[in-house]
């Protein structure tokens, strides 16, 4: 084993790799917030629904890639369900009233999600060991599973697909419009409904890989849904509008969580990494309240 | 016939259908089954309720109840929530002819939430393996009943466990041991018998919480690499489990030094984790298997005329099923216990049942008679001893069942006890309660 300051790498880069974990949830709120401006309460239900839904059918005999498809396809529908029943009635409402709908969104989507599937954790196997790489523990001694890497190679991927997706395509420039002020953005003729449409079933993808990666290490069960609690004083430092800054935050609240509770934990009592993330969102609150890559908004008085 | 014959006969049918009414209710126990079957901790709240459901249905079914009073029950969802556990006790604690019997909170939280009402309400607790420790001593909780095993009584067993796989008590000297605890209440219960039992044998213990949900534990397991222990204490609940399992495997700790206690030892505990489980080891105080004679009366009076609580039937034999089997065991014999001094065929009060459980004697005869043998420990509870057990199994994991790898292991109650004694002593200075005379 290394000595400490090989142990010190080792948190740090630990912590980051699970920074990474969180920045996966992360995103999905982004994506809803850049579309609608609000803080969807459901996201960790839909990490929930989607991981249950894929494990479920798994169990049940169907391949891997095509339970991915369904569960992909189910999302979708999910998405386009969401925006029809649930926000198309609410356009111009207050922003506090679409947030409102969410918190029911996430009830009846864990109702459903146990109706359906029933309430029991499910193992769940992705094909990727959750070992340290001995390679690099002979080396350095420090032990970094390989799953981790492979969750941020997919987090790096799908921000790359996603960066492109909203700065390449007309529907990524509407997206922007549609946050500022949707009654501005009907007027110039983006189509809000499909907008929101296409954001909440592409929300539902990254809650499909979020809930994959999440449930193949703590197992398919209703506590994935409070993963969302680890997303959101990432969201809080990096900002709600961006991707960049659900990553950048990710790897922040990570890093530093890991190391307050391995370095200033045994000082206080331990089990110091449930607070403090939040501690440190609001520390940078204070400087910066729009995040770290969050837009300022200048109102007109 | 006249219309006045119509009318007397109509009279006398509804007086008999009502006074048979009346005697079906006056013939029947009502038992409040305040439990959850949603939310994050369903598995372990629908499979303890569904087995002690099923037994009471077996004994409907089978024997007509209990010297022909018949079982009743109302399910109510706490969502292992304080304040809804309270709500439900509230809702039907005066449900039935008598009201509730007893009430099991499956939650060390809404126990102590339950702690001063039922007693003023002489309803009591039954908290099976959970709940607060010191309420064994009788003499100062007469209507709490911490049943069979507390976490102090099993704790002791636990370091014994080590003592034995290190090849003595003796052993334990210089050794590490990590208690890696869920950061609550429930957590924190065992640390005192932890630390006065590091003293007596000369291990050292390392605390180390985990906060709740417990679904990243990282830094937690960094830290034990660091400290190299020789063994981990799990005492977890929910999805802490299976993390800890997952991120033990993760900095290379073996499993098969790594002990749970019971509410980290159940199927649901370990199939989440995958092959990273295979010889995780548990303690128990009830046992798996569907080989049981009880469990196959259950399959065929119960499940064999389509009744029974289980959706899932391959459910039916784990852990929590099985642990909900002896709950519902120790509740008809208390019934039935006490029926034998308030009158045979009787519905019995709360009171009544509280002097049912704190005379019950459930030896191996008896355990016989009822096809539990291996399933539970023979139990005799008193005045003094609202335990009334206090042995523990050892279980590990092969990736696919429990195995049972140890025969009842019994606590130590030279450590137990006197810290008993003395934080129930503490509690009954805070509440102004003058203990009972047990003599």
């Amino acid at each position: 084993m290394g000595g400490p300051v090989s142990f010190f790498f080792e948190v740090l880069f630990s912590g980051l790799l699970a920074g990474v974990m969180y920045s996966l949830v992360a995103l999905g709120f982004v994506l809803i917030y850049k579309a609608s401006g609000v803080f969807n309460f459901a996201q960790g239900a839909m990490v929930f629904f989607a991981a249950l839904t894929f494990v479920s059918l798994v169990e049940r005999g169907v391949n891997f890639w095509l339970a991915m498809a369904i569960t992909l396809a189910v999302m979708i529908v999910l998405g386009v369900l969401t925006e029809r029943v649930v926000l198309r009635p609410l356009i111009n409402q207050p922003q506090i009233t679409l947030f409102m709908a969410t918190i029911g969104l996430a009830f009846f989507l864990e109702g459903l999600s146990q109706g359906i599937w029933g309430s029991q954790p499910h193992g769940l196997d992705i094909g990727i060991r959750d070992e340290p790489m001995e390679w690099l523990a002979e080396r350095t001694g420090m032990f970094l599973s390989q799953f981790d890497l492979f969750a941020a190679a997919i987090a790096a991927v799908l921000v790359t697909v996603l960066a492109l997706f909203f700065q390449r395509t007309r529907i990524g420039r509407a997206l922007r419009a549609v946050a500022d002020d949707h009654q501005a953005a009907l007027a110039v003729g983006i189509p809000l409904k499909q907008i929101w449409a296409i954001v909440w079933a592409v929300a539902g993808f990254v809650a499909l890989v979020a809930g994959l990666l999440w449930g193949a290490r703590t197992g398919v069960q209703f506590a994935l849904t409070f993963v969302a609690l680890k997303a959101l004083p990432v969201l809080i430092l990096g900002g709600f509008e961006s991707i960049a800054g659900a990553i950048v935050g990710g790897l922040i609240i990570g890093a530093s969580e890991k190391l307050a509770e391995v370095y200033l934990g045994p000082y206080v009592g331990g089990g110091i990494e449930s607070w403090f993330p939040y501690v440190l969102a609001l520390a940078f609150l204070l400087i910066r309240p729009e995040g770290l890559f969050g837009e300022k908004h200048i109102d007109r008085v | 016939m006249k219309p006045s014959k119509y009318l007397a006969a109509g009279v006398a049918l509804a007086a008999a259908v009502l006074a048979g009414g009346a005697l079906a209710q006056a013939k029947e126990q009502f038992i409040p089954a305040n439990g959850y079957w949603v939310g994050p901790y369903a598995p372990g709240g629908s499979g303890f309720f569904g087995g002690m459901l099923d037994y009471f249905q077996l004994l409907n079914e089978r024997d007509g109840g209990i010297n022909g009073v018949k079982l009743t029950w109302e399910k109510c969802e706490t969502e292992y929530n304080n304040a809804r556990g309270v709500e439900c006790y509230e809702r039907l604690k005066a449900k039935g002819s008598t009201g509730a019997t007893v009430i099991h909170p499956l939650s060390t939280g809404i126990t102590y939430s339950l702690l001063e009402k039922a007693p003023a309400d002489k309803i009591p607790l039954i908290s099976m393996g959970y709940g607060r420790t010191d309420a064994a001593d009788g003499r100062v909780f007469p209507y709490v009943f911490p049943l069979i095993t507390t976490y102090w009584s099993q704790n002791t067993a636990k370091i014994k466990f080590i003592g034995m796989r290190e090849g003595g008590m003796d052993k334990l000297k210089g050794k590490k041991i990590v208690n890696l605890y869920h950061d609550s209440a429930y957590g924190k219960e065992t640390i005192p018998v932890l630390d006065a039992q590091a003293k007596k044998y000369g291990f050292t213990v390392t605390h180390i919480p985990v906060p709740h949900p417990g679904n990243e534990q990282q830094s937690q397991w960094l830290q034990i690499r660091q400290i190299r222990p020789d063994w981990v204490i799990l005492r977890g609940w929910g999805v802490m489990n299976p993390t800890a399992i997952k991120a033990a495997q993760r900095v290379g700790f073996p499993r098969n030094k790594m002990l749970g206690v019971w509410w980290s030892g159940a199927e649901e505990d370990v199939i989440p984790a995958g092959d990273a489980a295979k010889g995780y080891i548990a303690a128990g105080f009830n046992l798996p298997g569907t080989s049981f004679p009880v469990v196959q009366a259950i399959m065929k009076n119960v499940y064999g005329k389509g009744k029974g609580e289980m959706e899932d039937r391959s459910r039916i034999g784990s852990i929590y099923y099985t642990r909900g089997l002896v709950a519902g065991i120790v509740t008809a014999e208390a019934i039935r216990t006490a029926q034998e001094k308030y009158g045979k065929g009787k519905p019995i009060t709360g009171e009544q049942m509280r002097w049912g459980i704190e005379n019950l004697n459930i030896d191996e005869k008896r355990l016989k008679e009822l096809g539990a043998v291996g399933l539970m420990q023979p139990l005799k509870v008193t005045c003094m001893d609202h335990e009334g057990g206090g042995a523990v199994k050892f279980l590990q994991w092969d990736g696919a069942k429990w195995n049972v790898i140890t025969d009842w292991i019994a606590s130590d109650q030279s450590i137990v006890r006197p810290m008993i004694e003395e934080s129930a002593a503490k509690y009954a200075k805070e509440k102004g309660i003058t203990p009972r005379d047990c003599k």
